[in-house]
């Protein structure tokens, strides 16, 4: 007859340890901290965009020109693209994860994510680096006003 | 498929709805976003690429569109705070019933100061 161990029920519960580091405890604080600086970020956003002036109808190309002359702006909405990219793919990977059972289902599905991901804020990073608020050849109507004022 | 037991304290309830609202709105605004950036990207192609494309957000069903993500954005940032506050204030789990019905309130108030604006922005002159 083998013996066997039976645990002192006095001892504390331990809780067994399902990986070796802590990405997912990481990721959970992420989305809090996160959270609230897209609080800020999207809210200024909007106020600035869609109730400042005329609102959407006055979004065209001069005005973000017009913004993106400001170094404020351009770090605010580089934030913004960032903490937004990532806090909004770990939510979808979390998504994924709840529902997507299989797992060539999982592995295809977050593979298209990453890939959204990274094509979104390589391009986002690029278009705010790279912006030029004054394209030549481009008709000065269609430019902010200080680019023919010079 | 398994039947709902009844009387659970989460199943069906408050809790249960605010994260059903929370995921669906997250999706929604993930999925704008890529468009934004995608649409926001058109300024590097040549002024007029970019004001035909975002000529046809003013349009007036964009406009309620808008209206629409604009919903989305208020409640996903309210009930995150709420959320925040459920883990880490120590009454957090005690209040998070009454704190869904303030932000609900506060959605309602955000709204009223938003819609009036934005919709005479979009179908006003």
């Amino acid at each position: 007859m083998s013996t066997s161990t039976i645990a002192n029920p006095r001892d504390p519960y331990a809780r067994k340890r399902l990986s070796r580091t802590n990405t997912e405890l990481w990721a959970w604080l992420f989305m809090r901290v996160s959270g609230v600086i897209l609080v800020v970020l999207i809210f200024g956003h909007l106020f600035v965009n869609l109730m400042v002036g005329d609102g959407v109808k006055a979004i065209d190309f001069a005005f973000v020109g017009g913004k993106w002359s400001s170094p404020f702006w351009q770090v605010w909405d580089l934030l913004m693209l960032w903490l937004a990219m990532i806090h909004g793919t770990n939510g979808v990977r979390t998504v994924i994860n709840d529902y997507a059972e299989k797992h060539a289902t999982r592995v295809v599905l977050k593979s298209l994510l990453t890939l959204g991901f990274v094509i979104t804020v390589v391009l986002g990073t690029l278009v705010i680096f790279t912006f030029d608020s004054c394209p030549p050849g481009s008709p000065a109507e269609l430019l902010p006003s200080f680019c023919t004022a010079a | 498929m398994p039947s709902a037991p009844a009387g659970t304290l989460y199943r069906g309830h408050e809790g249960m709805w605010s994260w059903v609202a929370h995921r669906v709105t997250g999706v929604l605004i993930f999925l704008f976003l890529l468009v934004h950036v995608l649409d926001t990207a058109l300024v590097r192609v040549s002024p007029e690429a970019y004001n035909a494309v975002i000529g046809t957000y003013h349009a007036p069903i964009m406009g309620i569109g808008e209206a629409g993500l604009v919903l989305a954005i208020v409640y996903h940032a309210f009930n995150g705070l709420r959320i925040i506050l459920v883990d880490f204030w120590s009454k957090g789990p005690k209040y998070q019933r009454t704190m869904l019905w303030v932000v609900l309130g506060l959605v309602v108030v955000t709204m009223a100061g938003f819609l009036p604006r934005h919709l005479s922005n979009v179908f006003g002159g």
